[in-house]
């Protein structure tokens, strides 16, 4: 497993992830990317909301 | 020069002859419908044609498509018909030319990876209008046009897996076989955009949005072929690969969200699904691996890559623009509105 400074945790799939409330999600891709930060709105795989932001 | 065909077997996969748009394209055109061997316009004539325009650019489509699933009624061995080969290196000059003219002074690999890597807080461009506000008519025409590369998605980045070796080729092939399914069929990435096709009611055959496709559409396949089919272009197309992959989730996002807000139907919103999530595994995989493996194996490309990441850059921002100047005016994106088009639609 390979804890990215910006963003996700790597893992190599495929993955099963219980969640807090008990569910179980799972994801057959080669490599997953679990979401640390929270704010994926595709939680609890990364969805890239990690990114900076700035104005334009 | 003349040779026997290479199989008299009809191209079941292959796709309808474009109609030409302008001297280079329709003299093209007319000498893929002869046997191998027959003339093609004069090399001499890219120079007068504009590098980015419509003539130009549909004659390398032409040219390249080749190397894909051909064309109807066009002898496969026109593939590597030396005649054809010459002109296509005369489009490519100019093609290139264009490219490098238009990204001169890009930063290096650091700073353009670090640009792409930032999410505007208000953006704007074609996945924010049509998450917000876009009609159905103008997904439709974002989708056609798009289906040039979407039913081939990551077939042009095959070739450079010869060109690359241990970390990055591993990495790459891993990103590449996520791409096509992972061995599913019905996970196909292009499989996915042919359900999308259907679910918007457009006609999902390879090739059928051809003559609709703007320059600047054919523009941004004819950039993927021409970093593919060159091996001293290799960095530029891991380039290429890392910018679509890491400015795809963000972009999927928005445009899975207007498939929801348009309801356009299931498969239409789970392309884009897909992609949020696949897209946001293969940046990580594609940053760290692939460009860090190449770098390890061949740091001088590193300038090469840096150009591949900005030409899609430009080509793109050169597509979303020519799209929404379209609609803000009130007019349709397509050279064949979608209503007008011979079939499907």
């Amino acid at each position: 497993m390979v804890l990215t400074g910006e963003g996700p945790l790597l893992v190599d799939g495929p993955v099963e992830l219980t969640l807090d409330d008990g569910t179980v999600v799972t994801s057959d891709r080669f490599k997953v990317a679990v979401c640390t930060c929270r704010r994926s709105r595709t939680y609890p795989w990364c969805d890239t909301s990690h990114r900076r932001r700035s104005r334009p | 020069m003349t040779s026997a065909p290479a199989t008299t077997v009809p191209d079941a996969l292959s796709a309808p002859l474009p109609d030409g748009r302008g001297e280079l394209s329709a003299g093209l055109r007319a000498a893929l419908l002869a046997p191998p061997g027959a003339p093609v316009p004069d090399p001499a004539a890219a120079a007068g044609a504009d590098p980015l325009g419509d003539d130009l650019q549909l004659s390398l489509y032409l040219a390249y498509e080749l190397h894909y699933r051909g064309f109807t009624g066009v002898d496969p061995a026109w593939e590597w018909d030396p005649g054809l080969l010459r002109l296509r290196a005369a489009l490519e000059r100019r093609f290139l030319d264009a490219l490098r003219e238009g990204t001169a002074g890009h930063p290096d690999l650091d700073a353009v990876l670090e640009g792409i890597l930032v999410e505007p807080v208000s953006g704007t461009g074609v996945s924010y209008h049509l998450s917000d506000e876009g009609t159905l008519e103008q997904m439709r025409e974002y989708a056609a046009h798009r289906s040039l590369y979407h039913l081939k998605e990551a077939d042009p980045h095959v070739w450079v897996i010869p060109r690359l070796r241990g970390r990055a080729k591993a990495a790459f092939v891993a990103v590449e076989y996520d791409e096509f399914g992972g061995g599913r069929a019905e996970r196909v990435h292009a499989e996915l955009f042919a359900a999308l096709m259907r679910d918007l009611r457009l006609d999902d055959s390879y090739g059928r949005y051809a003559d609709a496709a703007s320059a600047e559409m054919l523009c941004t396949v004819n950039l993927m072929s021409l970093f593919g089919l060159h091996r001293a272009l290799r960095g530029a197309l891991v380039g290429h690969f890392a910018a679509v992959e890491t400015t795809s989730s963000p972009g999927s996002r928005r445009l899975a969200r207007a498939m929801r807000r348009l309801e356009a139907g299931p498969a239409a919103e789970h392309f884009y699904a897909e992609h949020i999530t696949a897209d946001a595994v293969h940046e990580q995989v594609v940053r760290r691996e692939v460009i860090g493996g190449l770098l390890d194996d061949e740091p001088s490309l590193a300038r090469d890559m840096a150009f591949g990441v900005a030409a899609t850059g430009w080509v793109e921002d050169r597509f979303g623009v020519q799209l929404m100047s379209a609609w803000q005016a009130g007019r349709s994106s397509l050279r064949v509105p979608l209503d007008r088009a011979p079939a499907g639609g």
